[in-house]
């Protein structure tokens, strides 16, 4: 089996994948990563959404082995030295989740957009968030959470 | 996903060898197309090259009166591109509406291209523009190079390198999309170069087709009123469970008129 290097929340991961493994199998199987859920494995959901080399992608729908080489960075790489990342933190006081399946991948998907619009409009934020879908919310905290966020990094 | 080899090409040289030399090899860009049919055993390559690191595949740059765009430059690269802002606004806002953001981040122009969805949006756009696909070894015109549903003139070891678009003097895209899968329900997309004006329908038939009525009447004048009037025929459209046929048809002329008002 081939192997790849890569870096998954800062630290190296080496590893022999087939080459068919899915970026999200690769992340839940072999390092337990489980942060990372699988809604609809048909790239609509989002519920898998992680950072690679900074931007944020659908892990049902790259290859491990399109990782080799890249950064990665999932839900459980987010926090630093303990504390929350600001989007978790808004999430959190927001409410911005039910059940909290889709949670990792709005919080990873969201913070993305904050990197390259750092005060979206609500319905700039509704736009962004096409790609993930919740069906507990109605998207209403959610996004509540994201532009509480981007104003917080603002001050 | 049956299994398959997996090879990184380092250029495109390398990447045709390899598509060449297996028994049914595949070139994979940014997957957003492709995985989704190996997932559903639509597809069985034995070998998946991948060419999304090959340095000369990827940007934008302006030639004289044409915008190069390479084959495995992402979605979300051509809608943040100044190049294409400044030059060919109406592709920038197209690129920027297809699929969602992580989808934007990871596929292509050239696999779409060469994907072909018949509900894809950058068919209209090439088709429109009159653009033209470089390969590895030619240069086809974007009429020529949509044959039919999920079809191109493309060979099975030839690799897009590259879409040249003409700079036209105004252009953009309308689309009514599926509210799930953001494809095309049908989208428009016009431009107009002095009395060159182009209609180009995506998502609506197998292909992606111009409408010579509305061509016609655009270059005599450029206003969404000389479409009033202008309907194509439902027969040859697509029907499904999200749009008949007879939808579709009505779609394109608002699409049209859209398309026109934004330009």
């Amino acid at each position: 089996m081939p192997a790849i290097s890569l870096k998954v929340n800062q630290r190296a991961v080496t590893a022999e994948v087939e080459p068919r493994t899915l970026l999200v199998e690769f992340l839940r199987e072999h390092l337990s990563l489980t942060g990372v859920h699988v809604g609809c494995d048909t790239s609509q959901c989002g519920a898998c959404t992680v950072f690679v080399d900074g931007v944020s992608v659908k892990s049902c729908t790259m290859l491990a082995m399109e990782a080799d080489g890249a950064e990665v960075t999932t839900i459980e790489g987010l926090a630093q030295g303990g504390k929350l990342h600001p989007m978790q933190q808004a999430f959190h006081e927001h409410h911005g989740l039910q059940c909290g399946f889709c949670t990792p991948g709005m919080v990873i998907s969201s913070a993305d957009l904050l990197k390259r619009n750092p005060r979206p409009t609500e319905g700039q934020v509704r736009e962004w968030l096409e790609g993930n879908i919740c069906r507990c919310t109605g998207y209403h905290n959610i996004v509540k959470a994201v532009l509480a966020c981007a104003e917080g990094s603002a001050k | 996903m049956k299994e398959f080899h997996f090879h990184r090409a380092s250029s495109v040289a390398d990447a045709v060898a390899a598509v060449k030399g297996a028994s049914a090899g595949k070139f994979l860009a940014g997957g957003q197309s492709l995985l989704p049919v190996l997932k559903l055993e639509m597809a069985e390559p034995s070998d998946l090259v991948s060419i999304s690191r090959i340095k000369e595949l990827r940007g934008v740059c302006v030639d004289g009166n044409k915008l190069l765009i390479g084959a495995v430059t992402t979605h979300a690269e051509v809608a943040a591109s100044s190049e294409v802002k400044k030059h060919i606004p109406g592709l920038a806002a197209l690129a920027e509406h297809i699929g969602d953001a992580q989808v934007r981040n990871r596929g292509t122009i050239g696999g779409s291209v060469a994907h072909a969805d018949p509900a894809a949006d950058y068919p209209a756009a090439l088709v429109a523009l009159g653009a033209t696909i470089k390969t590895d070894r030619r240069a086809i015109a974007a009429e020529d190079f949509f044959t039919g549903l999920f079809e191109t003139a493309l060979e099975p070891d030839e690799l897009v390198v590259a879409v040249h678009f003409p700079i036209p003097e105004k252009s953009a895209y309308a689309k009514f999309a599926s509210h799930a899968s953001k494809y095309a329900l049908c989208g428009v997309m016009v431009s107009k170069t002095g009395s060159d004006v182009r209609v180009a329908v995506t998502g609506a038939g197998q292909k992606v087709f111009r409408v010579p009525e509305m061509e016609k009447a655009l270059a005599a004048r450029f206003e969404p009123s000389a479409l009033d009037g202008i309907s194509i025929s439902a027969d040859d459209l697509l029907s499904d469970g999200q749009a008949s046929a007879e939808y579709r048809a009505h779609l394109v002329t608002v699409m049209a008129k859209r398309a026109v008002a934004a330009a």
